[in-house]
């Protein structure tokens, strides 16, 4: 009954930290007619209302179906952010927008790609992965033949090394989420537990890395310690169901659950065992962050725990005043995400966010956390914890250990790498929702 | 019968793991018995699985098997891996002055006149890496080992044809290269010798970021 609903309104939520957080079990406490009162909705029983019309839509048969289906034209611009649309001889990102998605996977269409030289076309008849070097037996392996193994499905986030570099600027940049951390993405991969092949080309014990290479005309190749091989390395070659595309590696791609994303080498033909690493380019001087002293940080490996706001975020703005759903992602390298915390008031007070159902290892975690925005300036940050018990710095400590920039980088570039600090939103008076640094 | 009990029992994969679990209680399995172990256990397995396939070519009858052997001939043309300790170096030499006239036909219209950089990057100089954690990444500045210079050069350019270069042509760009940086006298001559013997300067200059995780 309307009335029953009218007795408990959000404004009475109990605020558990600053700026008008409030409690993430706000919602099951008080049942679906609970919900409905505290996001606002009335239902009105005069009958002068003005009646709701018949859109043209619902007034003749709709459109012909498709073979392969394409998001509607209203969402035209959700889209990936190119960074080299012309395909100069250079490095060609596309950036996930965080901001204009939800859930805990990305459509393959929005999937983040970083080719260092074009996608390459790929006839899937003739790709080969030859597996060789320290083994008993070198193979070499038809995609007809891989299609016939035993495969396994997972869930797993790739980020790039580079992604949420420009938060090692000295000032803030004032871009997206999707510029800022759009080279992070999360699927559910499907293929053959590289261990699966290992096993019939036999290991030699003197194998300690082995060198992975992509078919790319840059033959990218990179080296990866044994013990991860055997662990969860995967040959995939489904990506959310439906076959790799071509910028994720399509026919085939390693795939290093949690691992740098330039080690999931795509394009997948050649897999080497060696005893050592072969101090390839990526490996020896791109993804080698510069530390303050002068050294550098050499066999990252780990995308270390991580979260961001996607929603709000900046180019999203508020309304007005009243009640709005925190929300974003958690992540990472180590496991299950065990906690996430988040603030309005860059990071004086906390509340602990609701998680979503299931939160598996070395994927995405959604948070949620209900706000009441009273129309002041407010912060949101978010900070996250894994279940081995990493969490995710403060960005004065991060800045403490590896430096900042003295000059502010282009958003586009990479003045460092493994930047896994907070993110802070300033919310503005207007509405809108700024990039800040708290 | 467990017609893929000798593949891995996968994980989320509840036929598999009742299957190896069958095995493993079969009267003389011990090798199956230890596959199991080592399909659940993670870096633990690799010893376990190194012992498998060297100890039991038997073990394999029943996998998939649908790889098929290939020679080290075969591979060749793909076996591009070149080691810091120089392994991998294929036969051939060049020197500076060689490299120089290589330079200027398939390099220079990207990387600049004598490598200081034009729509790719410079090859030559750099400054201090103290100078920021921003600070461009150079050959001379950062890095570590002589042998990455031979192997990018090689497999991945010049950047419209790569790997159309000659050996002899990629020892003499690499001569070129180090020459210019001064890591090199400029009649040195590179070969597969003398190439790994080229100490960088900042071959010491790097920290493993997490040493529990290398093997």
């Amino acid at each position: 009954m309307p009335s029953s609903r009218s007795t408990r309104r959000w404004e009475d939520l109990e605020v558990v930290a600053r700026n008008g957080l409030l409690d993430r079990r706000a919602f099951f406490k008080g049942g679906a007619a609970f919900a409905a009162a505290i996001t606002g909705y009335t239902l009105s029983d005069s009958a002068a209302a003005q009646q709701l019309p018949d859109a043209p839509w619902s007034a003749a048969a709709g459109s012909l179906l498709t073979p392969y289906g394409a998001p509607s034209q209203f969402e035209n611009g959700v889209a990936r952010t190119l960074s080299n649309p012309k395909g100069e001889p250079r490095t060609q990102h596309a950036r996930t927008p965080h901001h204009l998605i939800n859930g805990t996977f990305t459509p393959n269409g929005l999937h983040f790609i970083i080719s260092h030289s074009g996608n390459p076309d790929i006839d899937p008849e003739k790709h080969r992965l030859v597996i060789h070097g320290l083994v008993r037996q070198p193979l070499v392996f038809t995609l007809d033949a891989l299609m016939r193994y035993p495969m396994v499905s997972r869930m797993a986030f790739v980020e790039c090394g580079g992604n949420g570099a420009p938060l090692f600027s000295k000032e803030p940049i004032d871009a997206t989420v999707q510029a800022l951390h759009g080279l992070v993405s999360c699927a559910e991969w499907t293929g053959v537990m590289l261990s699966t092949l290992l096993e019939e080309t036999g290991i030699d014990p003197k194998a300690k890395w082995l060198i992975a290479e992509g078919a790319d005309s840059l033959a990218l190749s990179r080296s990866v310690p044994m013990t991860k091989a055997l662990d969860d390395a995967m040959i995939a070659l489904y990506q959310n169901g439906e076959r790799l595309m071509p910028g994720n590696g399509y026919p085939m791609r390693l795939l290093l659950p949690g691992w740098e994303g330039n080690m999931n080498v795509k394009w997948l033909r050649r897999i080497k065992l060696v005893e050592t690493p072969a101090m390839s380019y990526y490996e020896a001087r791109t993804y080698a962050p510069i530390l303050p002293s002068g050294k550098a940080y050499q066999f990252y490996f780990l995308q270390e725990v991580k979260s961001f706001i996607t929603h709000p975020s900046p180019g999203l703005k508020l309304s007005g005043p009243g009640f709005y759903e925190i929300s974003g992602l958690a992540y990472s390298a180590n496991g299950r995400i065990a906690k996430v915390m988040v603030s309005a008031d860059g990071g004086k007070s906390w509340t602990q966010a609701a998680l979503q159902a299931p939160v598996l290892p070395k994927a995405f975690a959604r948070f949620r956390v209900p706000w009441r925005w009273d129309g002041g300036p407010a912060v949101l940050q978010s900070r996250a914890w894994d279940e081995a018990g990493n969490v995710q710095p403060t960005r004065a400590q991060i800045v403490a250990a590896r430096g900042e920039t003295k000059t502010v980088p282009n958003v586009m570039g990479f003045p460092n790498q493994h930047y896994n600090g907070p993110t802070s939103w300033g919310i503005e008076r207007s509405g809108e929702v700024k990039h800040v640094y708290a | 019968m467990c017609t893929r009990n000798e593949a891995p029992p996968h994980r989320g994969s509840a036929s598999l793991l009742d299957c190896a679990a069958a095995e493993a209680a079969a009267p003389t399995p011990g090798l199956r018995g230890n596959r199991t172990h080592f399909s659940r256990a993670s870096t633990a397995g690799a010893g376990v699985l190194i012992a498998l396939v060297l100890g039991s070519s038997a073990a394999f009858a029943q996998g998939p098997n649908l790889g098929k052997p290939i020679s080290p001939a075969e591979i060749a043309a793909w076996d591009i891996s070149i080691m810091p300790d120089g392994s991998g170096l294929p036969p051939g030499s060049g020197t500076p002055a060689q490299g120089s006239s290589v330079y200027v036909a398939k390099c220079a219209m990207c990387h600049g006149a004598s490598g200081r950089g034009g729509s790719a990057a410079a090859l030559v100089g750099g400054s201090p890496l103290t100078t920021g954690i921003d600070t461009t990444k150079t050959i001379a500045n950062f890095w570590p080992y002589a042998t990455t210079l031979f192997d990018f050069t090689r497999r991945a350019m010049p950047w419209p044809k790569p790997r159309t270069l000659a050996n002899d042509e990629v020892y003499a760009l690499t001569a070129y290269i180090l020459a210019l940086n001064k890591l090199i006298g400029e009649n040195d001559v590179m070969n597969a010798d003398t190439l790994p013997k080229v100490r960088m300067p900042n071959r010491e200059g790097f920290i493993v970021r997490f040493p529990e995780r290398m093997p």
